[in-house]
């Protein structure tokens, strides 16, 4: 088994939103009501819960972190125990309205395979990470430093991340990959950000499909 | 808050059934007698009954103990009690023994009205469904529309799943542990060791050893050998007994030399002393059988359509007999149907008797399933 993935990668951001966590909010407002969810490494099973209560949402978080399992069960969520690296194989394809990942690409090992297997499962997906490009992670990096703030967290010795990337390093990733881009949305601190979102931004959020297949 | 504690001094008590009941094998039981016993109060809206279905050697005794035998406890005490994860304050819990079982309920060694001597090789072959079919006859008998949560472990678990197909109305939440939604090959073949065993013990009779006033109880003993070889991961095994030698040194001879050989042979001898051989046979056949897929062409989805139950299902890594794989087959069935179900995969060193023990991971995950059952 590899090192427990989206185990507390969610870091407290200003309690400014409906949920407390912005994103939740950024996520919310694009998810249909009533729609067929998975949320890939869903942590305590907030945003499900949160989902739920604001869109009727129905669905399944995929936990591999035992603390987290219970942090769901007792969140009154459906969650399964799961190692994402291993791949979807149990969901059957186009399945799911949308399949989610939260702040946790970032830690997956195989990035193509699991955002493969997102757009396998779900009409659309959705993801959000810290953005490695944000000023204040440039800063520490200028300065030497491998940057720490409340989207990166860790020390570079105990991270949980192993793929850190930038707004426009994900942006050419779905160019390449011929992923449609359907929607984004960039914060800092909770707020929108709009003009140069890879240098101010600390957290994207996106939103995107397999585009039109020839 | 109280610390958990058990529940106590408890009472078995019989529920007789006059009406027949025609089992999947087509035979016909005319009259039949269930042994139970209850926890617990049920509460107004009686909405807060949870009944747990035992496996092959279990019983209607899961908590508790009987009055003035301290050594009786209940085989699932450590789970159900009051403010354990199965909290008795709140729930009104419900142990059956299974049509066939050997612990009070009507069985082969039971008397058959029809002829007046023990019912034993005559007594037909039992099924899950019929388990079920007959549980939910109890349900009635105590005023129980619809179970909060129907639940077990391996069998008792397979006896859950069936509650969601058969009576998708009278219950809430299916705890399902330890389970598979069918036997392998592997599986089958290890039951039919055992039942060898006891059949080909003279003392069988045919199954109507009663008559002749014998037990087939080295065929007993073989089978439940055979048992605890599957219900325990070869780590447990390696760390309990090892190579231990009972006297330190080999002997070479036959005797009792390794610590686990005198394990087994305790186990068996044990288990000779009160299991009926015909219900062993019986329980093994309904475990066989088991296979809900099986009328729609081998597909669960299709099976469990009907299910309206939340489910909790458990697996537990060292579990070689129903390996966590096999309850990953329940769960995609489940989740075809967007049914709410939640699954943890317990990292347990015990084989599959682990359903079994205090594991803090396995019982906090119990507890907060059901703290979030709605009662009242």
């Amino acid at each position: 088994m590899t090192r427990p993935i989206a185990a507390a990668l969610r870091p407290a951001q200003a309690d400014d939103s409906l949920s407390g966590r912005p994103e939740f909010d950024a996520i919310a407002a694009w998810i249909e009501h009533g729609a067929q969810v998975l949320d890939l490494g869903c942590g305590d099973g907030s945003l499900l819960r949160y989902l739920r209560e604001a869109r009727r949402a129905m669905g399944y978080g995929i936990e591999i972190d035992d603390a987290n399992i219970l942090a769901s069960v007792r969140n009154g969520v459906n969650v399964l125990q799961s190692n994402l690296e291993s791949g979807l194989a149990g969901f059957e394809s186009g399945s799911f309205d949308y399949v989610i990942l939260s702040q946790t690409l970032q830690a997956v090992r195989h990035t193509e395979r699991i955002i493969g297997e997102m757009l396998r499962v779900g009409r659309q997906a959705i993801v959000t990470f810290p953005n490695f490009g944000y000023w204040g992670h440039r800063l520490q990096i200028l300065c030497g430093r491998m940057p720490v703030s409340p989207t990166l967290p860790y020390q570079w010795y105990d991270t949980p991340n192993v793929h850190l990337f930038t707004i426009r390093d994900f942006e050419a990733f779905c160019a390449d990959h011929g992923i449609r881009i359907l929607e984004r949305v960039v914060m800092d601190r909770g707020r929108m950000i709009s003009i140069l979102p890879n240098l101010l931004g600390s957290l994207a959020v996106y939103r995107f499909d397999r585009g039109p297949q020839p | 808050m109280n610390a958990p504690e058990s529940i106590g001094v408890v009472t078995a008590r019989n529920a007789q059934f006059d009406r027949p009941v025609r089992l999947r094998s087509g035979a016909v039981i005319d009259r039949y007698e269930l042994a139970y016993e209850t926890y617990g109060r049920i509460n107004e809206k009686r909405d807060n009954a949870v009944l747990v279905c035992h496996a092959l050697n279990a019983s209607h005794h899961v908590a508790g103990i009987y009055g003035g035998d301290p050594s009786s406890v209940g085989w699932w005490d450590n789970l159900v009690g009051p403010r354990k994860p199965v909290d008795t304050d709140r729930f009104f819990v419900v142990g059956v023994n299974n049509l066939g079982g050997c612990h009070g309920s009507t069985g082969p060694a039971s008397i058959n009205p029809g002829t007046g001597r023990p019912w034993g090789a005559d007594f037909p072959v039992v099924t899950v469904e019929d388990w079920v079919q007959t549980q939910a006859q109890l349900a009635d008998y105590l005023g129980i529309e619809r179970f909060a949560v129907v639940m077990g472990g391996s069998l008792g678990a397979m006896q859950a799943l069936q509650w969601t197909m058969s009576f998708p109305d009278r219950i809430r939440h299916a705890l399902v542990i330890a389970a598979a939604p069918k036997l392998s090959a592997q599986n089958i073949a290890f039951n039919e060791v055992a039942r060898q065993a006891i059949m080909t013990d003279p003392d069988f009779h045919g199954g109507d050893f009663y008559a002749h006033s014998v037990v087939p109880r080295r065929g007993l003993r073989l089978a439940r050998m055979i048992g605890h070889i599957t219900y325990l991961s070869d780590d447990a095994m390696a760390e309990k007994f090892g190579r231990a030698l009972r006297d330190g040194a080999l002997k070479f001879n036959f005797d009792v030399e390794f610590e686990i050989e005198s394990y087994l042979r305790y186990q068996g001898d044990k288990f000779s002393d009160y299991f009926d051989a015909n219900t062993y046979l019986r329980i093994t056949k309904a475990l066989d059988y088991f296979d809900p897929a099986a009328d729609y062409g081998g597909d669960l989805t299709k099976a469990l359509a009907r299910a309206q139950a939340a489910f909790l299902v458990v697996s537990f890594t060292s579990d070689w007999r129903f390996s966590p794989a096999r309850s990953r087959e329940i769960l995609k069935a489940l989740v075809d149907n967007r049914l709410d179900v939640s699954y943890a995969e317990i990292d347990a060193p015990h084989g599959h008797d682990a359903f079994l023990m205090d594991d803090q991971r396995y019982h906090d995950l119990i507890r907060a399933y059901l703290d979030n059952v709605d009662i009242g």
